[in-house]
């Protein structure tokens, strides 16, 4: 029963470069833009010039000079080898600090780490893509991906579901990839306000209906423990099996590097066994209450 | 274990330095007290830092030390769930007490210590490592099952590691530092106390070839006297050492009196643990055990703080009062308090029967998965050392007599 799931070298390729995995390596903020009244992206660059390598799913710690460190997934292009992109929600200490920087200040990154969402496996399948709120953010270097080498798969279907209208996260990016035809976005929010005009309901809900075929699909999602756990019934319901379901989980960590115990879970240490476990294989675990 | 590892630590290369020895690894020799003070003397003179047992506060705790008047002369302990006692023991003795409530782990891993600090400059910062000041220790008095907790530590830090970083594999450097340059003066355990049961988790009260000590001593009681001290070679370093000290070669009556001494102290181990544990817990996950286990325990963390093998940490970042100068700061953290489970929303583990059972399970199973061997020694420190006699043997085996 081991979970791992199998990363490129990436891993080995890590920012931090030199001899301890402990130290963060210096990266200035390009541009930092809002994305909701809660969340924000910044762009980065490595202060050595270094090219910037990592794999869909995987997160690097940020470190803000100071106050402290907090893992966030990377949300950019995996094949922009110049600039780093995460997306967080700013809620607390850490995340806050990250968001009152500006343009020019200088982030801590210590990274890639964990396992990556495996899109190589899934080749010649439907892709399904079901993220819950900022869970979006984690899933966008793997839907970029999956855009890039198009022909490599069958239909692809992006499924979101946000609180309300207002917490749609990269809502412009989603039109512009429906207005691709070759895939299918659907979005709904729990909540309507405004004159929203979408679908209201669970993200569950648009697994009923959404194109793609059941038994030849791989599904990728991330989002709230409890919504993902809803995912992944109404995807096996539909008859997705459970191997072809990976999900992104998330613990406390304080070191990435396997040293600081806190993101054990069972057998696992979320941040080289995971963020990225593939269903069938964390089942037993994921049912035990406070694990 | 041997001199072949990786850094060398400056004593460890003075003490190559010094001579070359024709004394092989496994030769087994007697010194006596002269011999032992000898040993200190020499050990200081090619700069090590001898660190070893020392009674402090009514309990043996591990401590610089610079000659055997240091050492717990004369003492005993008796320990029980929740109890601990220092007793007068066999007049003379140096070695009679069983382990206390620190461990090596203090030295190697230490409690707090700064990771790096770091310092704005024009453009942003640069981070700097902190000049690692720790000396080479010489641990002079590690039982059998501290040195296995070692072990079993070194994989979790990445010690002898070949492969550096692969596969989200990591070592950390400074604990490997401290741990190649720390010489491993052994002592054979001449009784086991009534919560000992490093049997039943595939350890021995004596030290076994290749274990991975330096040198290891067994005490023979003193008497009319007369105190002497079996002395086994485990590695070059440790004959380098050796041939500087007074010695007589063993007789086969010593060691047939060391065997008859382990044998004692195999027949005398307080404690068992059920055999197949690993298996056991993982299907019990939902057992009533937790439950009641929880009504006694005080998620005081006792037992993870004793513990030679809990590794878990925590970090704090702070900046001086102009903010231009930042540090990091790592120290042992506990899976027993609420916070270590934090994520925004609140904790995972809030019961306290899923903070036992995270730390029983991590020990008793889960370590297997993780690094190939079980995280416990059977050393007894968190039964002695649990405010309420919380008895990890019992627990586990109440869970396989009565789970599924
Ligand atoms: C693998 C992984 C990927 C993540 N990716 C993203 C992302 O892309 N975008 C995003 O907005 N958030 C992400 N998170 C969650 C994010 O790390 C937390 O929101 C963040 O740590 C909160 O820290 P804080 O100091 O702002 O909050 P506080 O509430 O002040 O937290 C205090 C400390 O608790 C710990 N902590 C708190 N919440 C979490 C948490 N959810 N996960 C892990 N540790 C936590 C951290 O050590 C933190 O410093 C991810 C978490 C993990 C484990
Ligand atoms: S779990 Fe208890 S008996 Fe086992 S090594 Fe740790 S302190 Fe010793
Ligand atoms: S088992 Fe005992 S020592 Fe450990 S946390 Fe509970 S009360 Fe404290």
């Amino acid at each position: 029963m081991r979970h791992a799931i199998k990363k490129k070298e990436a891993s080995c390729a890590c920012y931090s470069g030199g001899a301890d995995p402990m130290h963060p390596r210096p990266f200035r903020v390009l541009e930092i833009w809002k994305e909701l009244s809660d969340t924000f992206s910044m762009s980065l660059t490595p202060e050595d010039g270094g090219p910037v390598i990592f794999a869909p799913g995987q997160f690097n710690m940020l470190y803000v000079f100071g106050i402290g460190e907090v893992p966030i997934s990377v949300s950019g292009d995996p094949t922009n080898r110049s600039v780093l992109i995460h997306t967080t929600r700013a809620v607390g200490n850490v995340s806050k600090a990250l968001d009152s920087l500006k343009a020019g200040a200088i982030v801590g990154v210590r990274g890639p780490y964990g396992s990556e969402w495996p899109l190589a496996v899934a080749e010649g399948t439907d892709l399904v893509f079901v993220a819950g709120g900022i869970g979006l953010a984690p899933l966008r270097p793997a839907i970029y991906q999956a855009m890039a080498e198009r022909h490599k798969y069958g239909n692809i279907a992006v499924l979101y579901g946000a609180r309300t209208p207002e917490d749609i996260l990269f809502s412009k990016e989603l039109l512009r990839w429906k207005a691709r035809f070759d895939i299918d976005v659907q979005v709904t929010v729990d909540r309507a306000t405004g004159n929203w005009q979408g679908r209201v309901g669970l993200v569950t809900k648009l697994i009923q209906s959404g194109g793609f075929d059941p038994m030849n699909a791989t599904a990728y999602t991330c989002g709230p423990e409890v919504m993902m756990r809803h995912v992944v019934d109404s995807l096996h319901e539909r008859g997705v099996p459970l191997d072809h379901i990976y999900l992104s989980m998330e613990r406390n960590m304080k070191c990435a590097v396997g040293f600081c115990g806190h993101c054990q879970w069972g057998a696992s240490f979320i941040c080289r066994d995971g963020p990225v476990f593939r269903y069938d294989k964390i089942v037993d675990t994921l049912n035990v209450r406070e694990l | 274990m041997t001199s072949s590892h990786g850094a060398v630590g400056q004593a460890h290369s003075k003490a190559h330095s010094a001579k070359e020895t024709s004394i092989p690894v496994g030769t087994k020799v007697v010194i006596d007290e002269a011999g032992l003070s000898a040993l200190f003397s020499r050990l200081i003179k090619i700069g090590y830092q001898p660190i070893g047992p020392k009674v402090r506060d009514g309990a043996v705790v591990y401590e610089e030390i610079s000659s055997p008047s240091d050492l717990p002369v004369g003492f005993s302990d008796e320990q029980e769930g929740g109890k601990y006692r220092l007793v007068p023991g066999t007049k003379g003795s140096f070695f009679e007490y069983l382990v206390g409530p620190t461990s090596w782990k203090k030295f190697l891993f230490p409690p707090r210590h700064k990771m790096w600090s770091a310092d704005r400059d024009g453009k942003g910062f640069t981070v700097e490592n902190p000049t690692d000041d720790a000396p080479a220790y010489a641990f002079i008095g590690v039982r059998s099952c501290e040195l296995n907790a070692m072990k079993i530590q070194d994989k979790v830090f990445g010690f002898g590691r070949e492969d550096k970083c692969g596969a989200g594999i990591f070592s950390d450097p400074g604990y490997v530092a401290r741990r190649s340059k720390a010489l491993i003066i052994g002592v054979n355990c001449s009784r086991a106390g009534k919560t000992c049961f490093c049997s039943s988790m595939g350890g021995d009260p004596h030290m076994k070839e290749g274990q991975g000590y330096d040198l290891t001593l067994t005490e023979f009681a003193p008497s009319n006297g007369k105190h002497e001290f079996m002395m086994e070679v485990g590695s070059e370093r440790g004959a380098l050492i050796l041939d500087l000290l007074p010695h007589r070669e063993a007789r086969s009556a010593d060691v047939s009196m060391a065997d008859s001494q382990a044998r004692k102290a195999r027949g005398e181990m307080g404690r068992k643990m059920v055999p197949d544990v690993k298996d056991v817990l993982p299907r019990n996950l939902r057992h009533q055990r937790w439950d009641e286990v929880a009504e006694r325990c005080l998620s005081c963390a006792n037992c993870t703080m004793v513990c030679p093998t809990c590794f878990c940490s925590t970090v704090n970042d702070t900046t001086d009062l102009k903010g231009d100068h930042a540090e990091r700061w790592r120290s042992w953290d506990s899976c027993f308090s609420i916070d270590f489970s934090y994520i925004h929303g609140g904790a995972i583990r809030r019961e306290t029967k899923s903070r036992y059972r995270q730390w029983m399970t991590h020990k008793l199973s889960n370590w297997h998965e993780q690094y190939g061997t079980s995280g416990c020694v059977g050393c007894g420190r968190c039964i002695t050392w649990c405010p309420v006699g919380i008895d990890i043997t019992e627990e586990a085996k109440a869970i396989k007599n009565t789970g599924e």
